[in-house]
């Protein structure tokens, strides 16, 4: 079959005459149960997809071959075919004996790399016997609030052979400061562990909302993170730049696209302002996405993400190396997108949703368990969605080859349209001065809003389906799930005062008093940290004595 | 019918930042022409109450997905009492597993709405459960 010639007018005059004549005529007779041909975002998609959408594609400019630039196609020229993505499954409740038997189950059962969930309290940067912790404690996540939770929740996990990823913002640098300790005790040094921190504050300010200082302040902390990582902790993602959490806030694809790169970019500026150089820190920028619904829609995202990071780093920021132009990004499965009824429905939504995340190119993924809307995970339900990743990559085929859907003609034009519509997003946010003025405006924040309103109301009137909810219900069957209960704090508050009976507190308040001047000083705050860490000050006390400095953010109240 | 706006606070108690059900409900109880007041994340308890009473409200809506309403609902509902407001209606919605919504409903939660509510069942909800024309 010949491709990328001048199309003969055959093509263009059988084409026509096929969708008027045969396509449309044999529609008018008909009642299709499928009305709707949009994505989940809400783009129209037509009926057929032919060369005639490629006119004038060039297989090199436009995707590369992988490996190479723009790298389209996947950042490394041996994708899968080197190494699978890693499976990292999300995990973390209860006390941190509780979740270090969770992961060291996970591991058994083949998980390849470790991501850690801590509890409200921690992501707020507050100790488990803070008055705003009651009822809180070990929920949500693992609760840590000290280096002792920490070293209970790697206890036998060697640093120097897994990689952990960390769901923490405004606290990452302090959470981060921990892990550094916990492997040094293990005799591993800062310069062998390999992880990372999510320490994106921006999407906070738009999305997840765990945010604690306001913006300027919160990216000088971002910044000393990069700075500090560069030079002591070279194989650590001192970021996750991230828009799962914009897309679970209810944005389109695009609009969970364009956010996170333009996050990206904003970091980047940052960055050069402090006077670091791009090639020194740039490798070590991640980014974090939604693998939801739409199957082809999420693809196309994942393949234009990777194109558009590359172009910007090389022509807007003019990085020489290549592993700048990477982006390297980590994968959720869409937690929003599941059911509380059926919830067995949920395996099958997670299977399409992590299969478009490999066909994607994902380097690591996380797979949501089918409890996701009534509980944390239960080891049966965690195990399952641990599974679906691996008969995926290992009885699906797909990984045989790099970027098997390229070259579809519909999902190269479908990914030249959301590179096209994001970037047109990101100069509007280049136009409102950056992002951090744009979300002081409310921008993203209405944006996102108003997605979410569109979808709950084309849900309600049927024009989105929702199979088990707004049609093809059926009788409630209760499920067994994960309870956490109040044991949990007694146990957490019993450690916290032991902790803080132990030490040495005449040394700690020195130590914070330190912290506190350099923050004032506008010094780069880690090694402060990493010395109030190792004396077993609590996260709580670390974070009070920076908001001492910084301040608290509250947000403006819009819906 | 003529009559005064239903009023209707929306609450986020505890330190749960998951907002998208929060402003979904906010806005479609605006659409149908109630007065909505929203409080903006990780609220006390006592901020919540008073709230309610400083507005005057209706109706109080609580959105949870933490996992603490056990621990919050009940303060909230002793508070409302406690300063003569157990009048006001509360409602509740998130994640509350059906084991504990006997529990809240005892507390005096008049309704709890699990995911996959709809904003009009919701609205109707309301409509047909205010007491009408009450002098205020």
């Amino acid at each position: 079959m010949k491709r990328n010639e001048s199309f003969p007018s055959d093509l263009k005059k059988s084409y026509e005459y096929w969708r008027k004549r045969k396509h449309a005529k044999a529609l008018k007779e008909s009642c299709p149960e499928i009305k709707d041909f949009t994505t989940i975002s809400g783009k129209k998609i037509k009926e057929l997809y032919t060369p005639l959408d490629l006119d004038g594609f060039d297989h090199l400019r436009e995707l590369g071959l992988p490996g190479e630039y723009p790298y389209t196609r996947g950042i490394h020229p041996t994708m899968y075919r080197d190494r699978l993505w890693t499976m990292r499954q999300f995990s973390g409740f209860g006390t941190a004996e509780d979740t270090n038997k969770r992961y060291k189950y996970l591991l058994s059962q083949g998980q390849t790399g470790l991501s850690v969930a801590f509890h409200l309290p921690t992501l707020m940067g507050i100790d488990s016997d803070h008055p705003l912790a009651q009822g809180e404690i070990g929920k949500c996540g693992v609760a840590v609030d000290s280096l002792a939770d920490m070293e209970i929740l790697f206890d036998g996990i060697p640093l120097d052979k897994i990689t952990t990823s960390m769901t923490i913002n405004p606290p990452a640098a302090v959470l981060w400061a921990m892990y550094i300790a916990v492997a040094e005790k293990q005799g591993v040094s800062p310069k062998v562990i390999s992880g990372t921190i999510q320490n994106d504050i921006l999407k906070e300010y738009i999305a997840q909302k765990t945010f604690v200082f306001p913006p300027r302040h919160s990216m000088k902390l971002i910044v000393d993170t990069f700075e500090y990582g560069a030079k002591e902790v070279p194989r650590w993602n001192t970021i996750s730049i991230s828009g799962y959490h914009i897309r679970e806030a209810g944005s389109t694809a695009v609009q969970e696209l364009a956010f996170t790169l333009r996050d990206g970019i904003e970091y980047v500026e940052w960055a050069l302002e402090r006077g670091l150089r791009i090639d020194e820190f740039a490798p070590r920028l991640s980014f974090f996405f939604n693998a939801h619904n739409d199957f082809f829609e999420e693809i196309a995202k994942f393949r234009a993400a990777r194109k558009i990071w590359a172009q910007v780093m090389k022509e807007r920021f003019g990085a020489k190396k290549p592993r700048s132009w990477w982006l390297r990004f980590h994968t959720q499965t869409s937690g929003v997108s599941l059911m509380a009824q059926q919830p067995y429905n949920n395996v099958m939504r997670v299977t399409i949703q992590a299969l478009a995340a490999v066909l994607g190119g994902t380097q690591s993924l996380h797979t949501n368990s089918l409890d996701e809307t009534y509980a944390l995970p239960s080891e049966r339900a965690a195990t399952i969605a641990l599974r679906t990743q691996q008969i995926i990559a290992y009885e699906s085929g797909v990984a045989n080859c790099i970027d098997p859907l390229g070259g579809s003609y519909f999902l190269e034009k479908l990914t030249k349209e959301m590179e096209e519509e994001a970037k047109e997003y990101i100069r509007k946010i280049d136009d409102m001065a950056g992002m951090v003025k744009a979300i002081e405006l409310g921008f993203p924040q209405r944006e996102i809003a108003d997605s979410a309103y569109w979808y709950q109301k084309a849900v309600e009137k049927k024009e989105k389906i929702v199979v088990g909810l707004n049609a093809f219900a059926m009788e409630h069957e209760p499920i067994p799930i994960l309870q956490i209960d109040e044991s949990v704090a007694r146990q957490q508050l019993a450690q916290l005062r032991k902790v803080k009976k132990t030490r040495n507190n005449t040394q700690v308040k020195k130590k914070l008093l330190d912290l506190k001047r350099a923050a004032a000083d506008e010094k780069n705050v880690m090694p402060f940290i990493l010395n109030c860490v190792k004396g077993y000050a609590t996260l709580g006390e670390i974070m009070d004595s920076l908001k001492e400095v910084y301040g608290e953010y509250q947000e403006p109240i819009a819906y | 019918m003529a009559g005064k706006k239903i009023r209707v606070l929306i609450a986020k108690p505890g330190l749960d930042g998951h907002d998208r059900g929060a402003k979904v409900i906010c806005r479609a109880l605006r659409d149908a022409g109630m007065e909505v007041i929203y409080t903006g994340l990780r609220r006390t308890p006592e901020e919540i109450v008073n709230a309610s009473i400083q507005e005057d409200v209706d109706v109080i809506g609580l959105s949870i997905l933490s996992g603490a309403h056990n621990v919050l609902f009940p303060k909230i509902m002793s508070l409302l009492k406690e300063k003569g407001a157990d009048d006001i209606i509360v409602i509740a919605g998130g994640v509350i597993p059906e084991k504990d919504i006997p529990r809240m409903k005892k507390l005096g939660i008049a309704e709890i709405f699990l995911p996959g509510s709809s904003t009009q069942d919701i609205v109707r909800w309301i409509e047909e459960n205010i007491p009408k024309n009450l002098p205020k």
